[in-house]
């Protein structure tokens, strides 16, 4: 359909000639205990430049109007950072790879022009036992938190720091220590993983915290450490297939699933153990 | 000023900061003359702390460490999600590291001018000099801060300075401060330390014999209410930008902390001074939830311009040089594209209002990296500003490295917040407040770079020192559910749930947000006015009406209820609105991000009146339909001359 | 509406259990041996070319290897037991993994699609159970011959030709060598990736040394049975 070019928007905006109507299949659970199942709904007049979350958003005004229950998702910067959104879309992690996949991206960042009108677009929570699902759409990621907290730092209490030029750190381990650091914590990389693994998690902070001088000192027992608990969570096994690394919104590389394994088989010989 | 719309009471005054001795002395001399607490007293003290952003969860893991029992709150699933995640650009730190003039004086200075003379001098002479503690403390977390071949820290200019003293994780420092934040808080919680109340939104302040003494928080999850006791509360719920519906704040920032500890007798000072950033992606549709900012650094080696022409619609690359306007350059020869935030925002506003806006509406001015590419090669620009110009691509489904950027001004930060004195203390006893969540450093208009810098600041180094002067009566008797505060507490936000599930009305919360939103945009954003400000009062006075006897909201509060959540904030919002809008309406001058149109010089620039609003105005909440009152805090300059700002 | 004074931890930790990636270790370790076998069972089976001889001789010497200093076949039963121990492992690894998999997600998704996965890794654990069927029937019919014509009696290359002059026994055969070629590219460059030693610099020479070892042990083994069912060797 064309829009009526009376408004001065209309008129100018080149991107809002067009929409679409998509047909979405969503999961609605209830709560954690309940079973869920897929629900159809119709949504027309979608515009190409909309978010994926703004669709969601048009939805469940939609949904509220009538007097149904919103869908439940998770959300919160929308500007790709923040880690909270995350869904599966049509069978995808944040619908990563669905059409060229060469831009990697959040929930929040995928638009609806990647999508033609007549689609029909399955919606999914991330399923894994360590992350069990809330409502709907939203899961609980504590599970990652308490990986962190297993030894995801480095031990220093405010004000004991040395003055910051004390330790020059090679631009290229400052750089590699970046690229690990960027993970925002959003499941995806459990969610795309045939084993439902936090491996690419739990390798980005090894990674960023083992490649800086600075965290050198705690090196082999946050390893151990956080492969322990990670295990604990109820994690799937590491099967090196990259479907993590493929699925990541901030490309994590599979390099640091290797050094994760080569800093535990490391402090394994060195002697360190998990914390009971 | 008519008096119905607030009344004037006493002056206020920030009694805690030495001034006895030099500006330079008052902080340690401050930290000397405030009480301790023995390490065995912290163990029988506890601290609520709320929200972890970079000031909430920096403090936390500091309170922790020192042996406090510290409660934490968040309504995210993890502390890491925090909005102060998204900050871009970086962080200030009067180092001096470039050897390029930098020091603490001139960082103080530079806030101070950059805040438009609005700001505390105590309290910015204390950022600037604890700013260097904050690198070294990020630093030894593993913060990858961007380095140089030599392995030592990098620095990049920012806005509204001429030395680099920023520094900068990529286009990602905010994450990365925080992540280092978080992590020495869940350290604290894995040690015990920290109590973790992950998804649970605070929701009203419990305040016994005048001290502040714990929260009503719910659990969004189960929707059950809960109470918390402590000896003190801080809270660092970040700022209310999210009022204008479109700002660049996550979707659930919000001001119902803080409101509701307003409505509890903690004053809000300086409502109406909101940051409008330059540099955001326009806004493209009806739906648009939120926007989505392009940092500031950006402006180091973009040019803005629009066509000289007014409707020139042409392609931007089909404009030839000498028919384009770079409007910053010419205006402001000296600081050229790194004006300071209020006065590029201003200065877009100005060129898109005379018809020379480009894209759709007209509401947009280029960005241009065309002279940089050439001047650095693409690989250069990939490398400083990749990330950025990847989510441009991404959300515009344009190419920054084939045609110019299209930026337009959007809501950003609150400089307003709740008062607090040099100990970020609040009115009322044992509240205290951090981070974007109170007033206190930069004035009128922050500058780039610097709300990093104050939420750690407030978090890792001020608070920890200053709370201990009040902790040092403690602990204090012990409350429970049975004290009548506590009911009466509870009693009110139950009270408030059902009634917004009751109504059943015909609205959603969402319609209710975004024509407050628009509203506040029209007459409380880049440019105020008298009349513009009377009509929003009288509007918003009918929103609140028509919102509690017509809104919408779905569902049951014993579950994981989203609609629930957005309708008690959005009720909060509106009545904060209000309150800007008086704020706005009563001071008739125009300052850093607080623009009024009968307040300006000859060439456009904002005219402020030091003679009659040199002052804080902090505004104490009386009941529904009584005015607010208004509280004055003169400001004093001793160090930095009051001055007309200029970046000419 | 209740009003609850709530703990922070919403759930406890479950007992530590063996380490997922101490799994991956035994199967990456028990994986080498394997190839490391399948080297040398790859030469093994080229001295066909050299003749009924020559391929009879070679499979008297595997049984007296090690004499006189050991005696009979002790050293080929060192072999057979390390094999056989490596093979235990590698399976005991993979159902491990694989049951903590499906412990980690006992509800799949309605719709799942793979961006990464190559056919390769897909397969690795079905076509590890395929594997281990034909390794089984492999042995009976050539090792001990109880599926083979020639039957426990015949001289080991009598028992191959009359295996490999039959295209279904070749058929089988060539699939399940395929499988394993398929099954070695993923599990060699999975090796070095458990056991830490990629890397990006590496990464583009582990797959190709992986891709490389895995199409010459394939081409290898695929050599001897269709020279045989094309007559090229009688």
């Amino acid at each position: 359909m064309t829009m009526t070019e009376d408004g001065p928007r209309a008129a100018t905006a080149p991107h809002q000639e067009r929409t679409m109507r998509v047909t979405l299949r969503v999961w609605r659970q209830e709560n954690a205990a309940s079973r869920g199942k897929m629900v159809t709904y119709e949504l027309d007049d979608v515009s190409p430049d909309m978010s994926f979350l703004e669709m969601l958003d048009v939805l469940n005004e939609q949904l509220i109007m009538e007097g149904q229950d919103p869908v439940a998702f998770d959300h919160d910067c929308r500007e790709g950072i923040c880690g909270m959104c995350g869904v599966m879309i049509n069978g995808r992690a944040h619908g990563n790879g669905m059409n060229d996949g060469s831009v990697q991206t959040t929930t929040c960042q995928l638009h609806m022009r990647s999508f033609k009108d007549g689609d029909v677009i399955d919606v999914e929570p991330w399923r894994a036992t360590a992350f069990p699902v809330i409502k709907d759409l939203a899961v609980d990621r504590r599970a990652f938190d308490r990986i962190i907290q297993a030894g995801g730092y480095i031990s220093v209490a405010t004000g004991t720091a040395p003055e910051a030029h004390a330790t020059p750190v090679p631009k290229k381990d400052a750089d590699n220590a970046f690229d690990a650091a960027t993970c925002i914590g959003c499941g995806a990389c459990v969610a795309a993983c045939p084993n439902a693994s936090s491996m690419l998690f739990t390798a980005a902070k090894v990674t960023h915290l083992g490649l800086l001088p600075q965290g050198q000192p705690e090196r082999n027992d946050r390893v151990v450490n956080m492969v322990t608990q990670q295990d604990r969570e109820g994690f799937g096994g590491c099967t090196n297939i990259g479907e993590c690394s493929a699925a990541c919104p901030k490309g994590i590389s599979m390099e640091t699933i290797s050094r994760l394994n080569h800093d535990l088989l490391g402090a394994l010989r060195a002697g360190a153990r998990p914390k009971s | 000023m008519p008096l119905d719309l607030f009344t004037v009471g006493d002056p206020i005054a920030d009694t805690k900061a030495p001034t006895d001795v030099p500006i330079g002395e008052r902080w340690s001399e401050r930290r000397f003359r405030g009480r301790l607490v023995n390490p065995a007293n912290r163990r029988k003290m506890t601290v609520i702390v709320v929200g972890t952003g970079l000031a909430g969860g920096s403090a936390a893991a500091t309170l922790g460490e020192a042996g406090y029992k510290v409660k934490s709150f968040w309504y995210q699933d993890s502390p890491r999600r925090a909005h102060s995640v998204a900050a871009q650009g970086g962080i200030n730190a009067a180092k001096n590291y470039r050897n390029d003039g930098d020091s603490v004086h001139r960082l103080f200075y530079d806030t101070v001018k950059g805040g438009d003379f609005r700001a505390r001098e105590n309290n910015v002479h204390r950022l600037a000099e604890v700013s260097v503690n904050i690198i070294d403390q990020a630093v030894a977390q593993g913060v990858p801060f961007a380095r140089e071949y030599g392995g030592l820290l990098d620095n990049r200019s920012f806005g509204g300075t001429q030395v680099s003293r920023t520094f900068y994780a990529r286009g990602q420092t905010g994450q990365q401060l925080l992540y280092g934040a978080y992590q020495a808080l869940e350290r604290q919680m894995a040690a015990g330390n920290v109590e973790q109340y992950a998804r649970t939104e605070m929701l009203d302040l419990i305040v016994v014999d005048g001290r502040a003494r714990g929260i009503v928080a719910r659990d969004l999850v189960s929707g059950e209410l809960s109470t918390h006791y402590a000896d003190a509360v801080v809270l660092a719920t970040g700022g209310y930008g999210n009022v204008f519906y479109l700002s660049t704040n996550a979707k659930g920032s919000n001001a119902s902390a803080i409101w509701r500890a307003h409505k509890r007798g903690a004053y809000m000072a300086n409502p109406c001074y909101t940051q409008i950033h330059p540099t955001c992606i326009p806004v493209h549709g009806e739906y648009q939830s939120k926007l989505t900012l392009m940092s500031e650094s950006l402006r180091n080696d973009g040019r803005v311009w629009v066509p000289k022409e007014r409707g020139d619609t042409r392609d931007a690359r089909q404009i030839p040089e000498d028919e384009r306007d770079y409007f910053l350059e010419r205006r402001y020869p000296a600081f050229g594209n790194l004006v300071p935030r209020d006065i590029a925002s201003r200065a877009a506003k100005n060129v898109c209002d005379e018809g020379r806006g480009v894209g759709p509406g007209g509401l947009g001015v280029y960005l241009d990296f065309a002279e940089a590419i050439e001047r650095l090669g693409r690989p250069a620009v990939e490398a400083k500003y990749g990330n950025l110009f990847d989510m441009y691509a991404q959300i515009t489904g344009e190419d920054p490295y084939a045609t110019p950027m299209r930026i337009y001004p959007a809501v950003h930060y609150t400089m307003g917040g709740l008062w607090v004195d040099y100990d970020l203390q609040s009115t009322i006893p044992g509240m205290f407040v951090i981070g974007e969540a109170n007033f206190s450093d930069h004035g009128a208009n922050r500058l780039g770079a610097s709300a990093l810098m104050q939420g750690l600041a407030d978090g890792y180094f001020v608070l920890p020192s200053t709370i201990t002067e009040y902790l040092a009566d403690g602990p204090f008797p012990k409350v429970d559910d049975s004290h009548p505060a506590a009911q009466e507490a509870v009693q009110g936000v139950t009270d408030q749930i059902n009634q917004l599930l009751s109504i059943q009305g015909t609205r959603s919360v969402a319609s209710f947000h975004r024509e407050l939103g628009q509203l506040m945009w029209d007459y409380c954003g880049m440019e105020r006015t008298d009349e513009g400000l009377r009509k929003a009062i009288d509007r918003i006075q009918e929103i609140r009406q028509e919102f509690w006897s017509n809104v919408k909201v779905l569902g049951t509060w014993g579950s994981f209820n989203q609609n629930l959540e957005h309708a008690g904030r959005v009720a909060d919002f509106i009545e904060l609105a209000e309150l800007m809008c008086i704020d706005a309406l009563h001071r008739r001058e125009s300052c850093g991000g607080h623009f009024r149109a009968e307040s300006q010089t000859p060439e456009g620039e904002a005219l402020r009146d030091d003679e009659n609003f040199a002052y804080v105005a902090a505004w104490e909440w009386t009941p529904q339909g009584t005015a607010p009152v208004l509280h004055r805090e003169d400001l004093v300059y001793e160090y930095v001359h009051l001055a007309q700002r200029s970046y000419k | 509406m209740t009003v609850t004074t709530q703990s922070g931890q919403r759930r406890a930790p479950k007992a530590a259990k063996t380490s997922s990636v101490f799994k991956k270790v035994v199967m990456a370790v028990s994986g080498i041996i394997l190839v490391l076998y399948l080297i040398a069972h790859m030469i093994g089976n080229l001295k066909a070319f050299a003749g009924r001889d020559e391929f009879n001789h070679y499979s008297d010497w595997l049984r007296t290897l090690g004499n006189p200093a050991l005696p009979g076949s002790t050293a080929l039963w060192i072999i057979r037991l390390v094999l056989l121990a490596a093979v235990a492992a590698h399976i005991w690894a993979a159902v491990s993994l694989w049951r903590q998999a499906k412990r980690a997600r006992p509800h799949g998704y309605v719709t799942k699609k793979a961006n990464a996965q190559s056919y390769a890794s897909r397969t690795m654990r079905w076509g590890g159970v395929i594997i281990a069927a034909f390794v089984i029937w492999h042995l009976l019919d050539l090792t001990w011959g109880a599926v083979n014509s020639e039957g426990h009696d015949g001289s080991p290359f009598d028992r191959m030709l009359a295996s490999f002059q039959n295209p279904v026994s070749v058929a089988f055969y060539a699939i399940a060598v395929i499988l394993v070629g398929m099954h070695l590219r993923h599990g060699i460059w999975s090796a070095t990736q458990t056991l830490g030693q990629s890397n990006r610099r590496r990464e583009v020479t582990v797959n190709y040394a992986a891709t490389a070892i895995a199409t010459v042990l394939t081409l290898g083994f695929l050599l001897t049975p269709f020279s045989i069912l094309f007559g090229l060797i009688d």
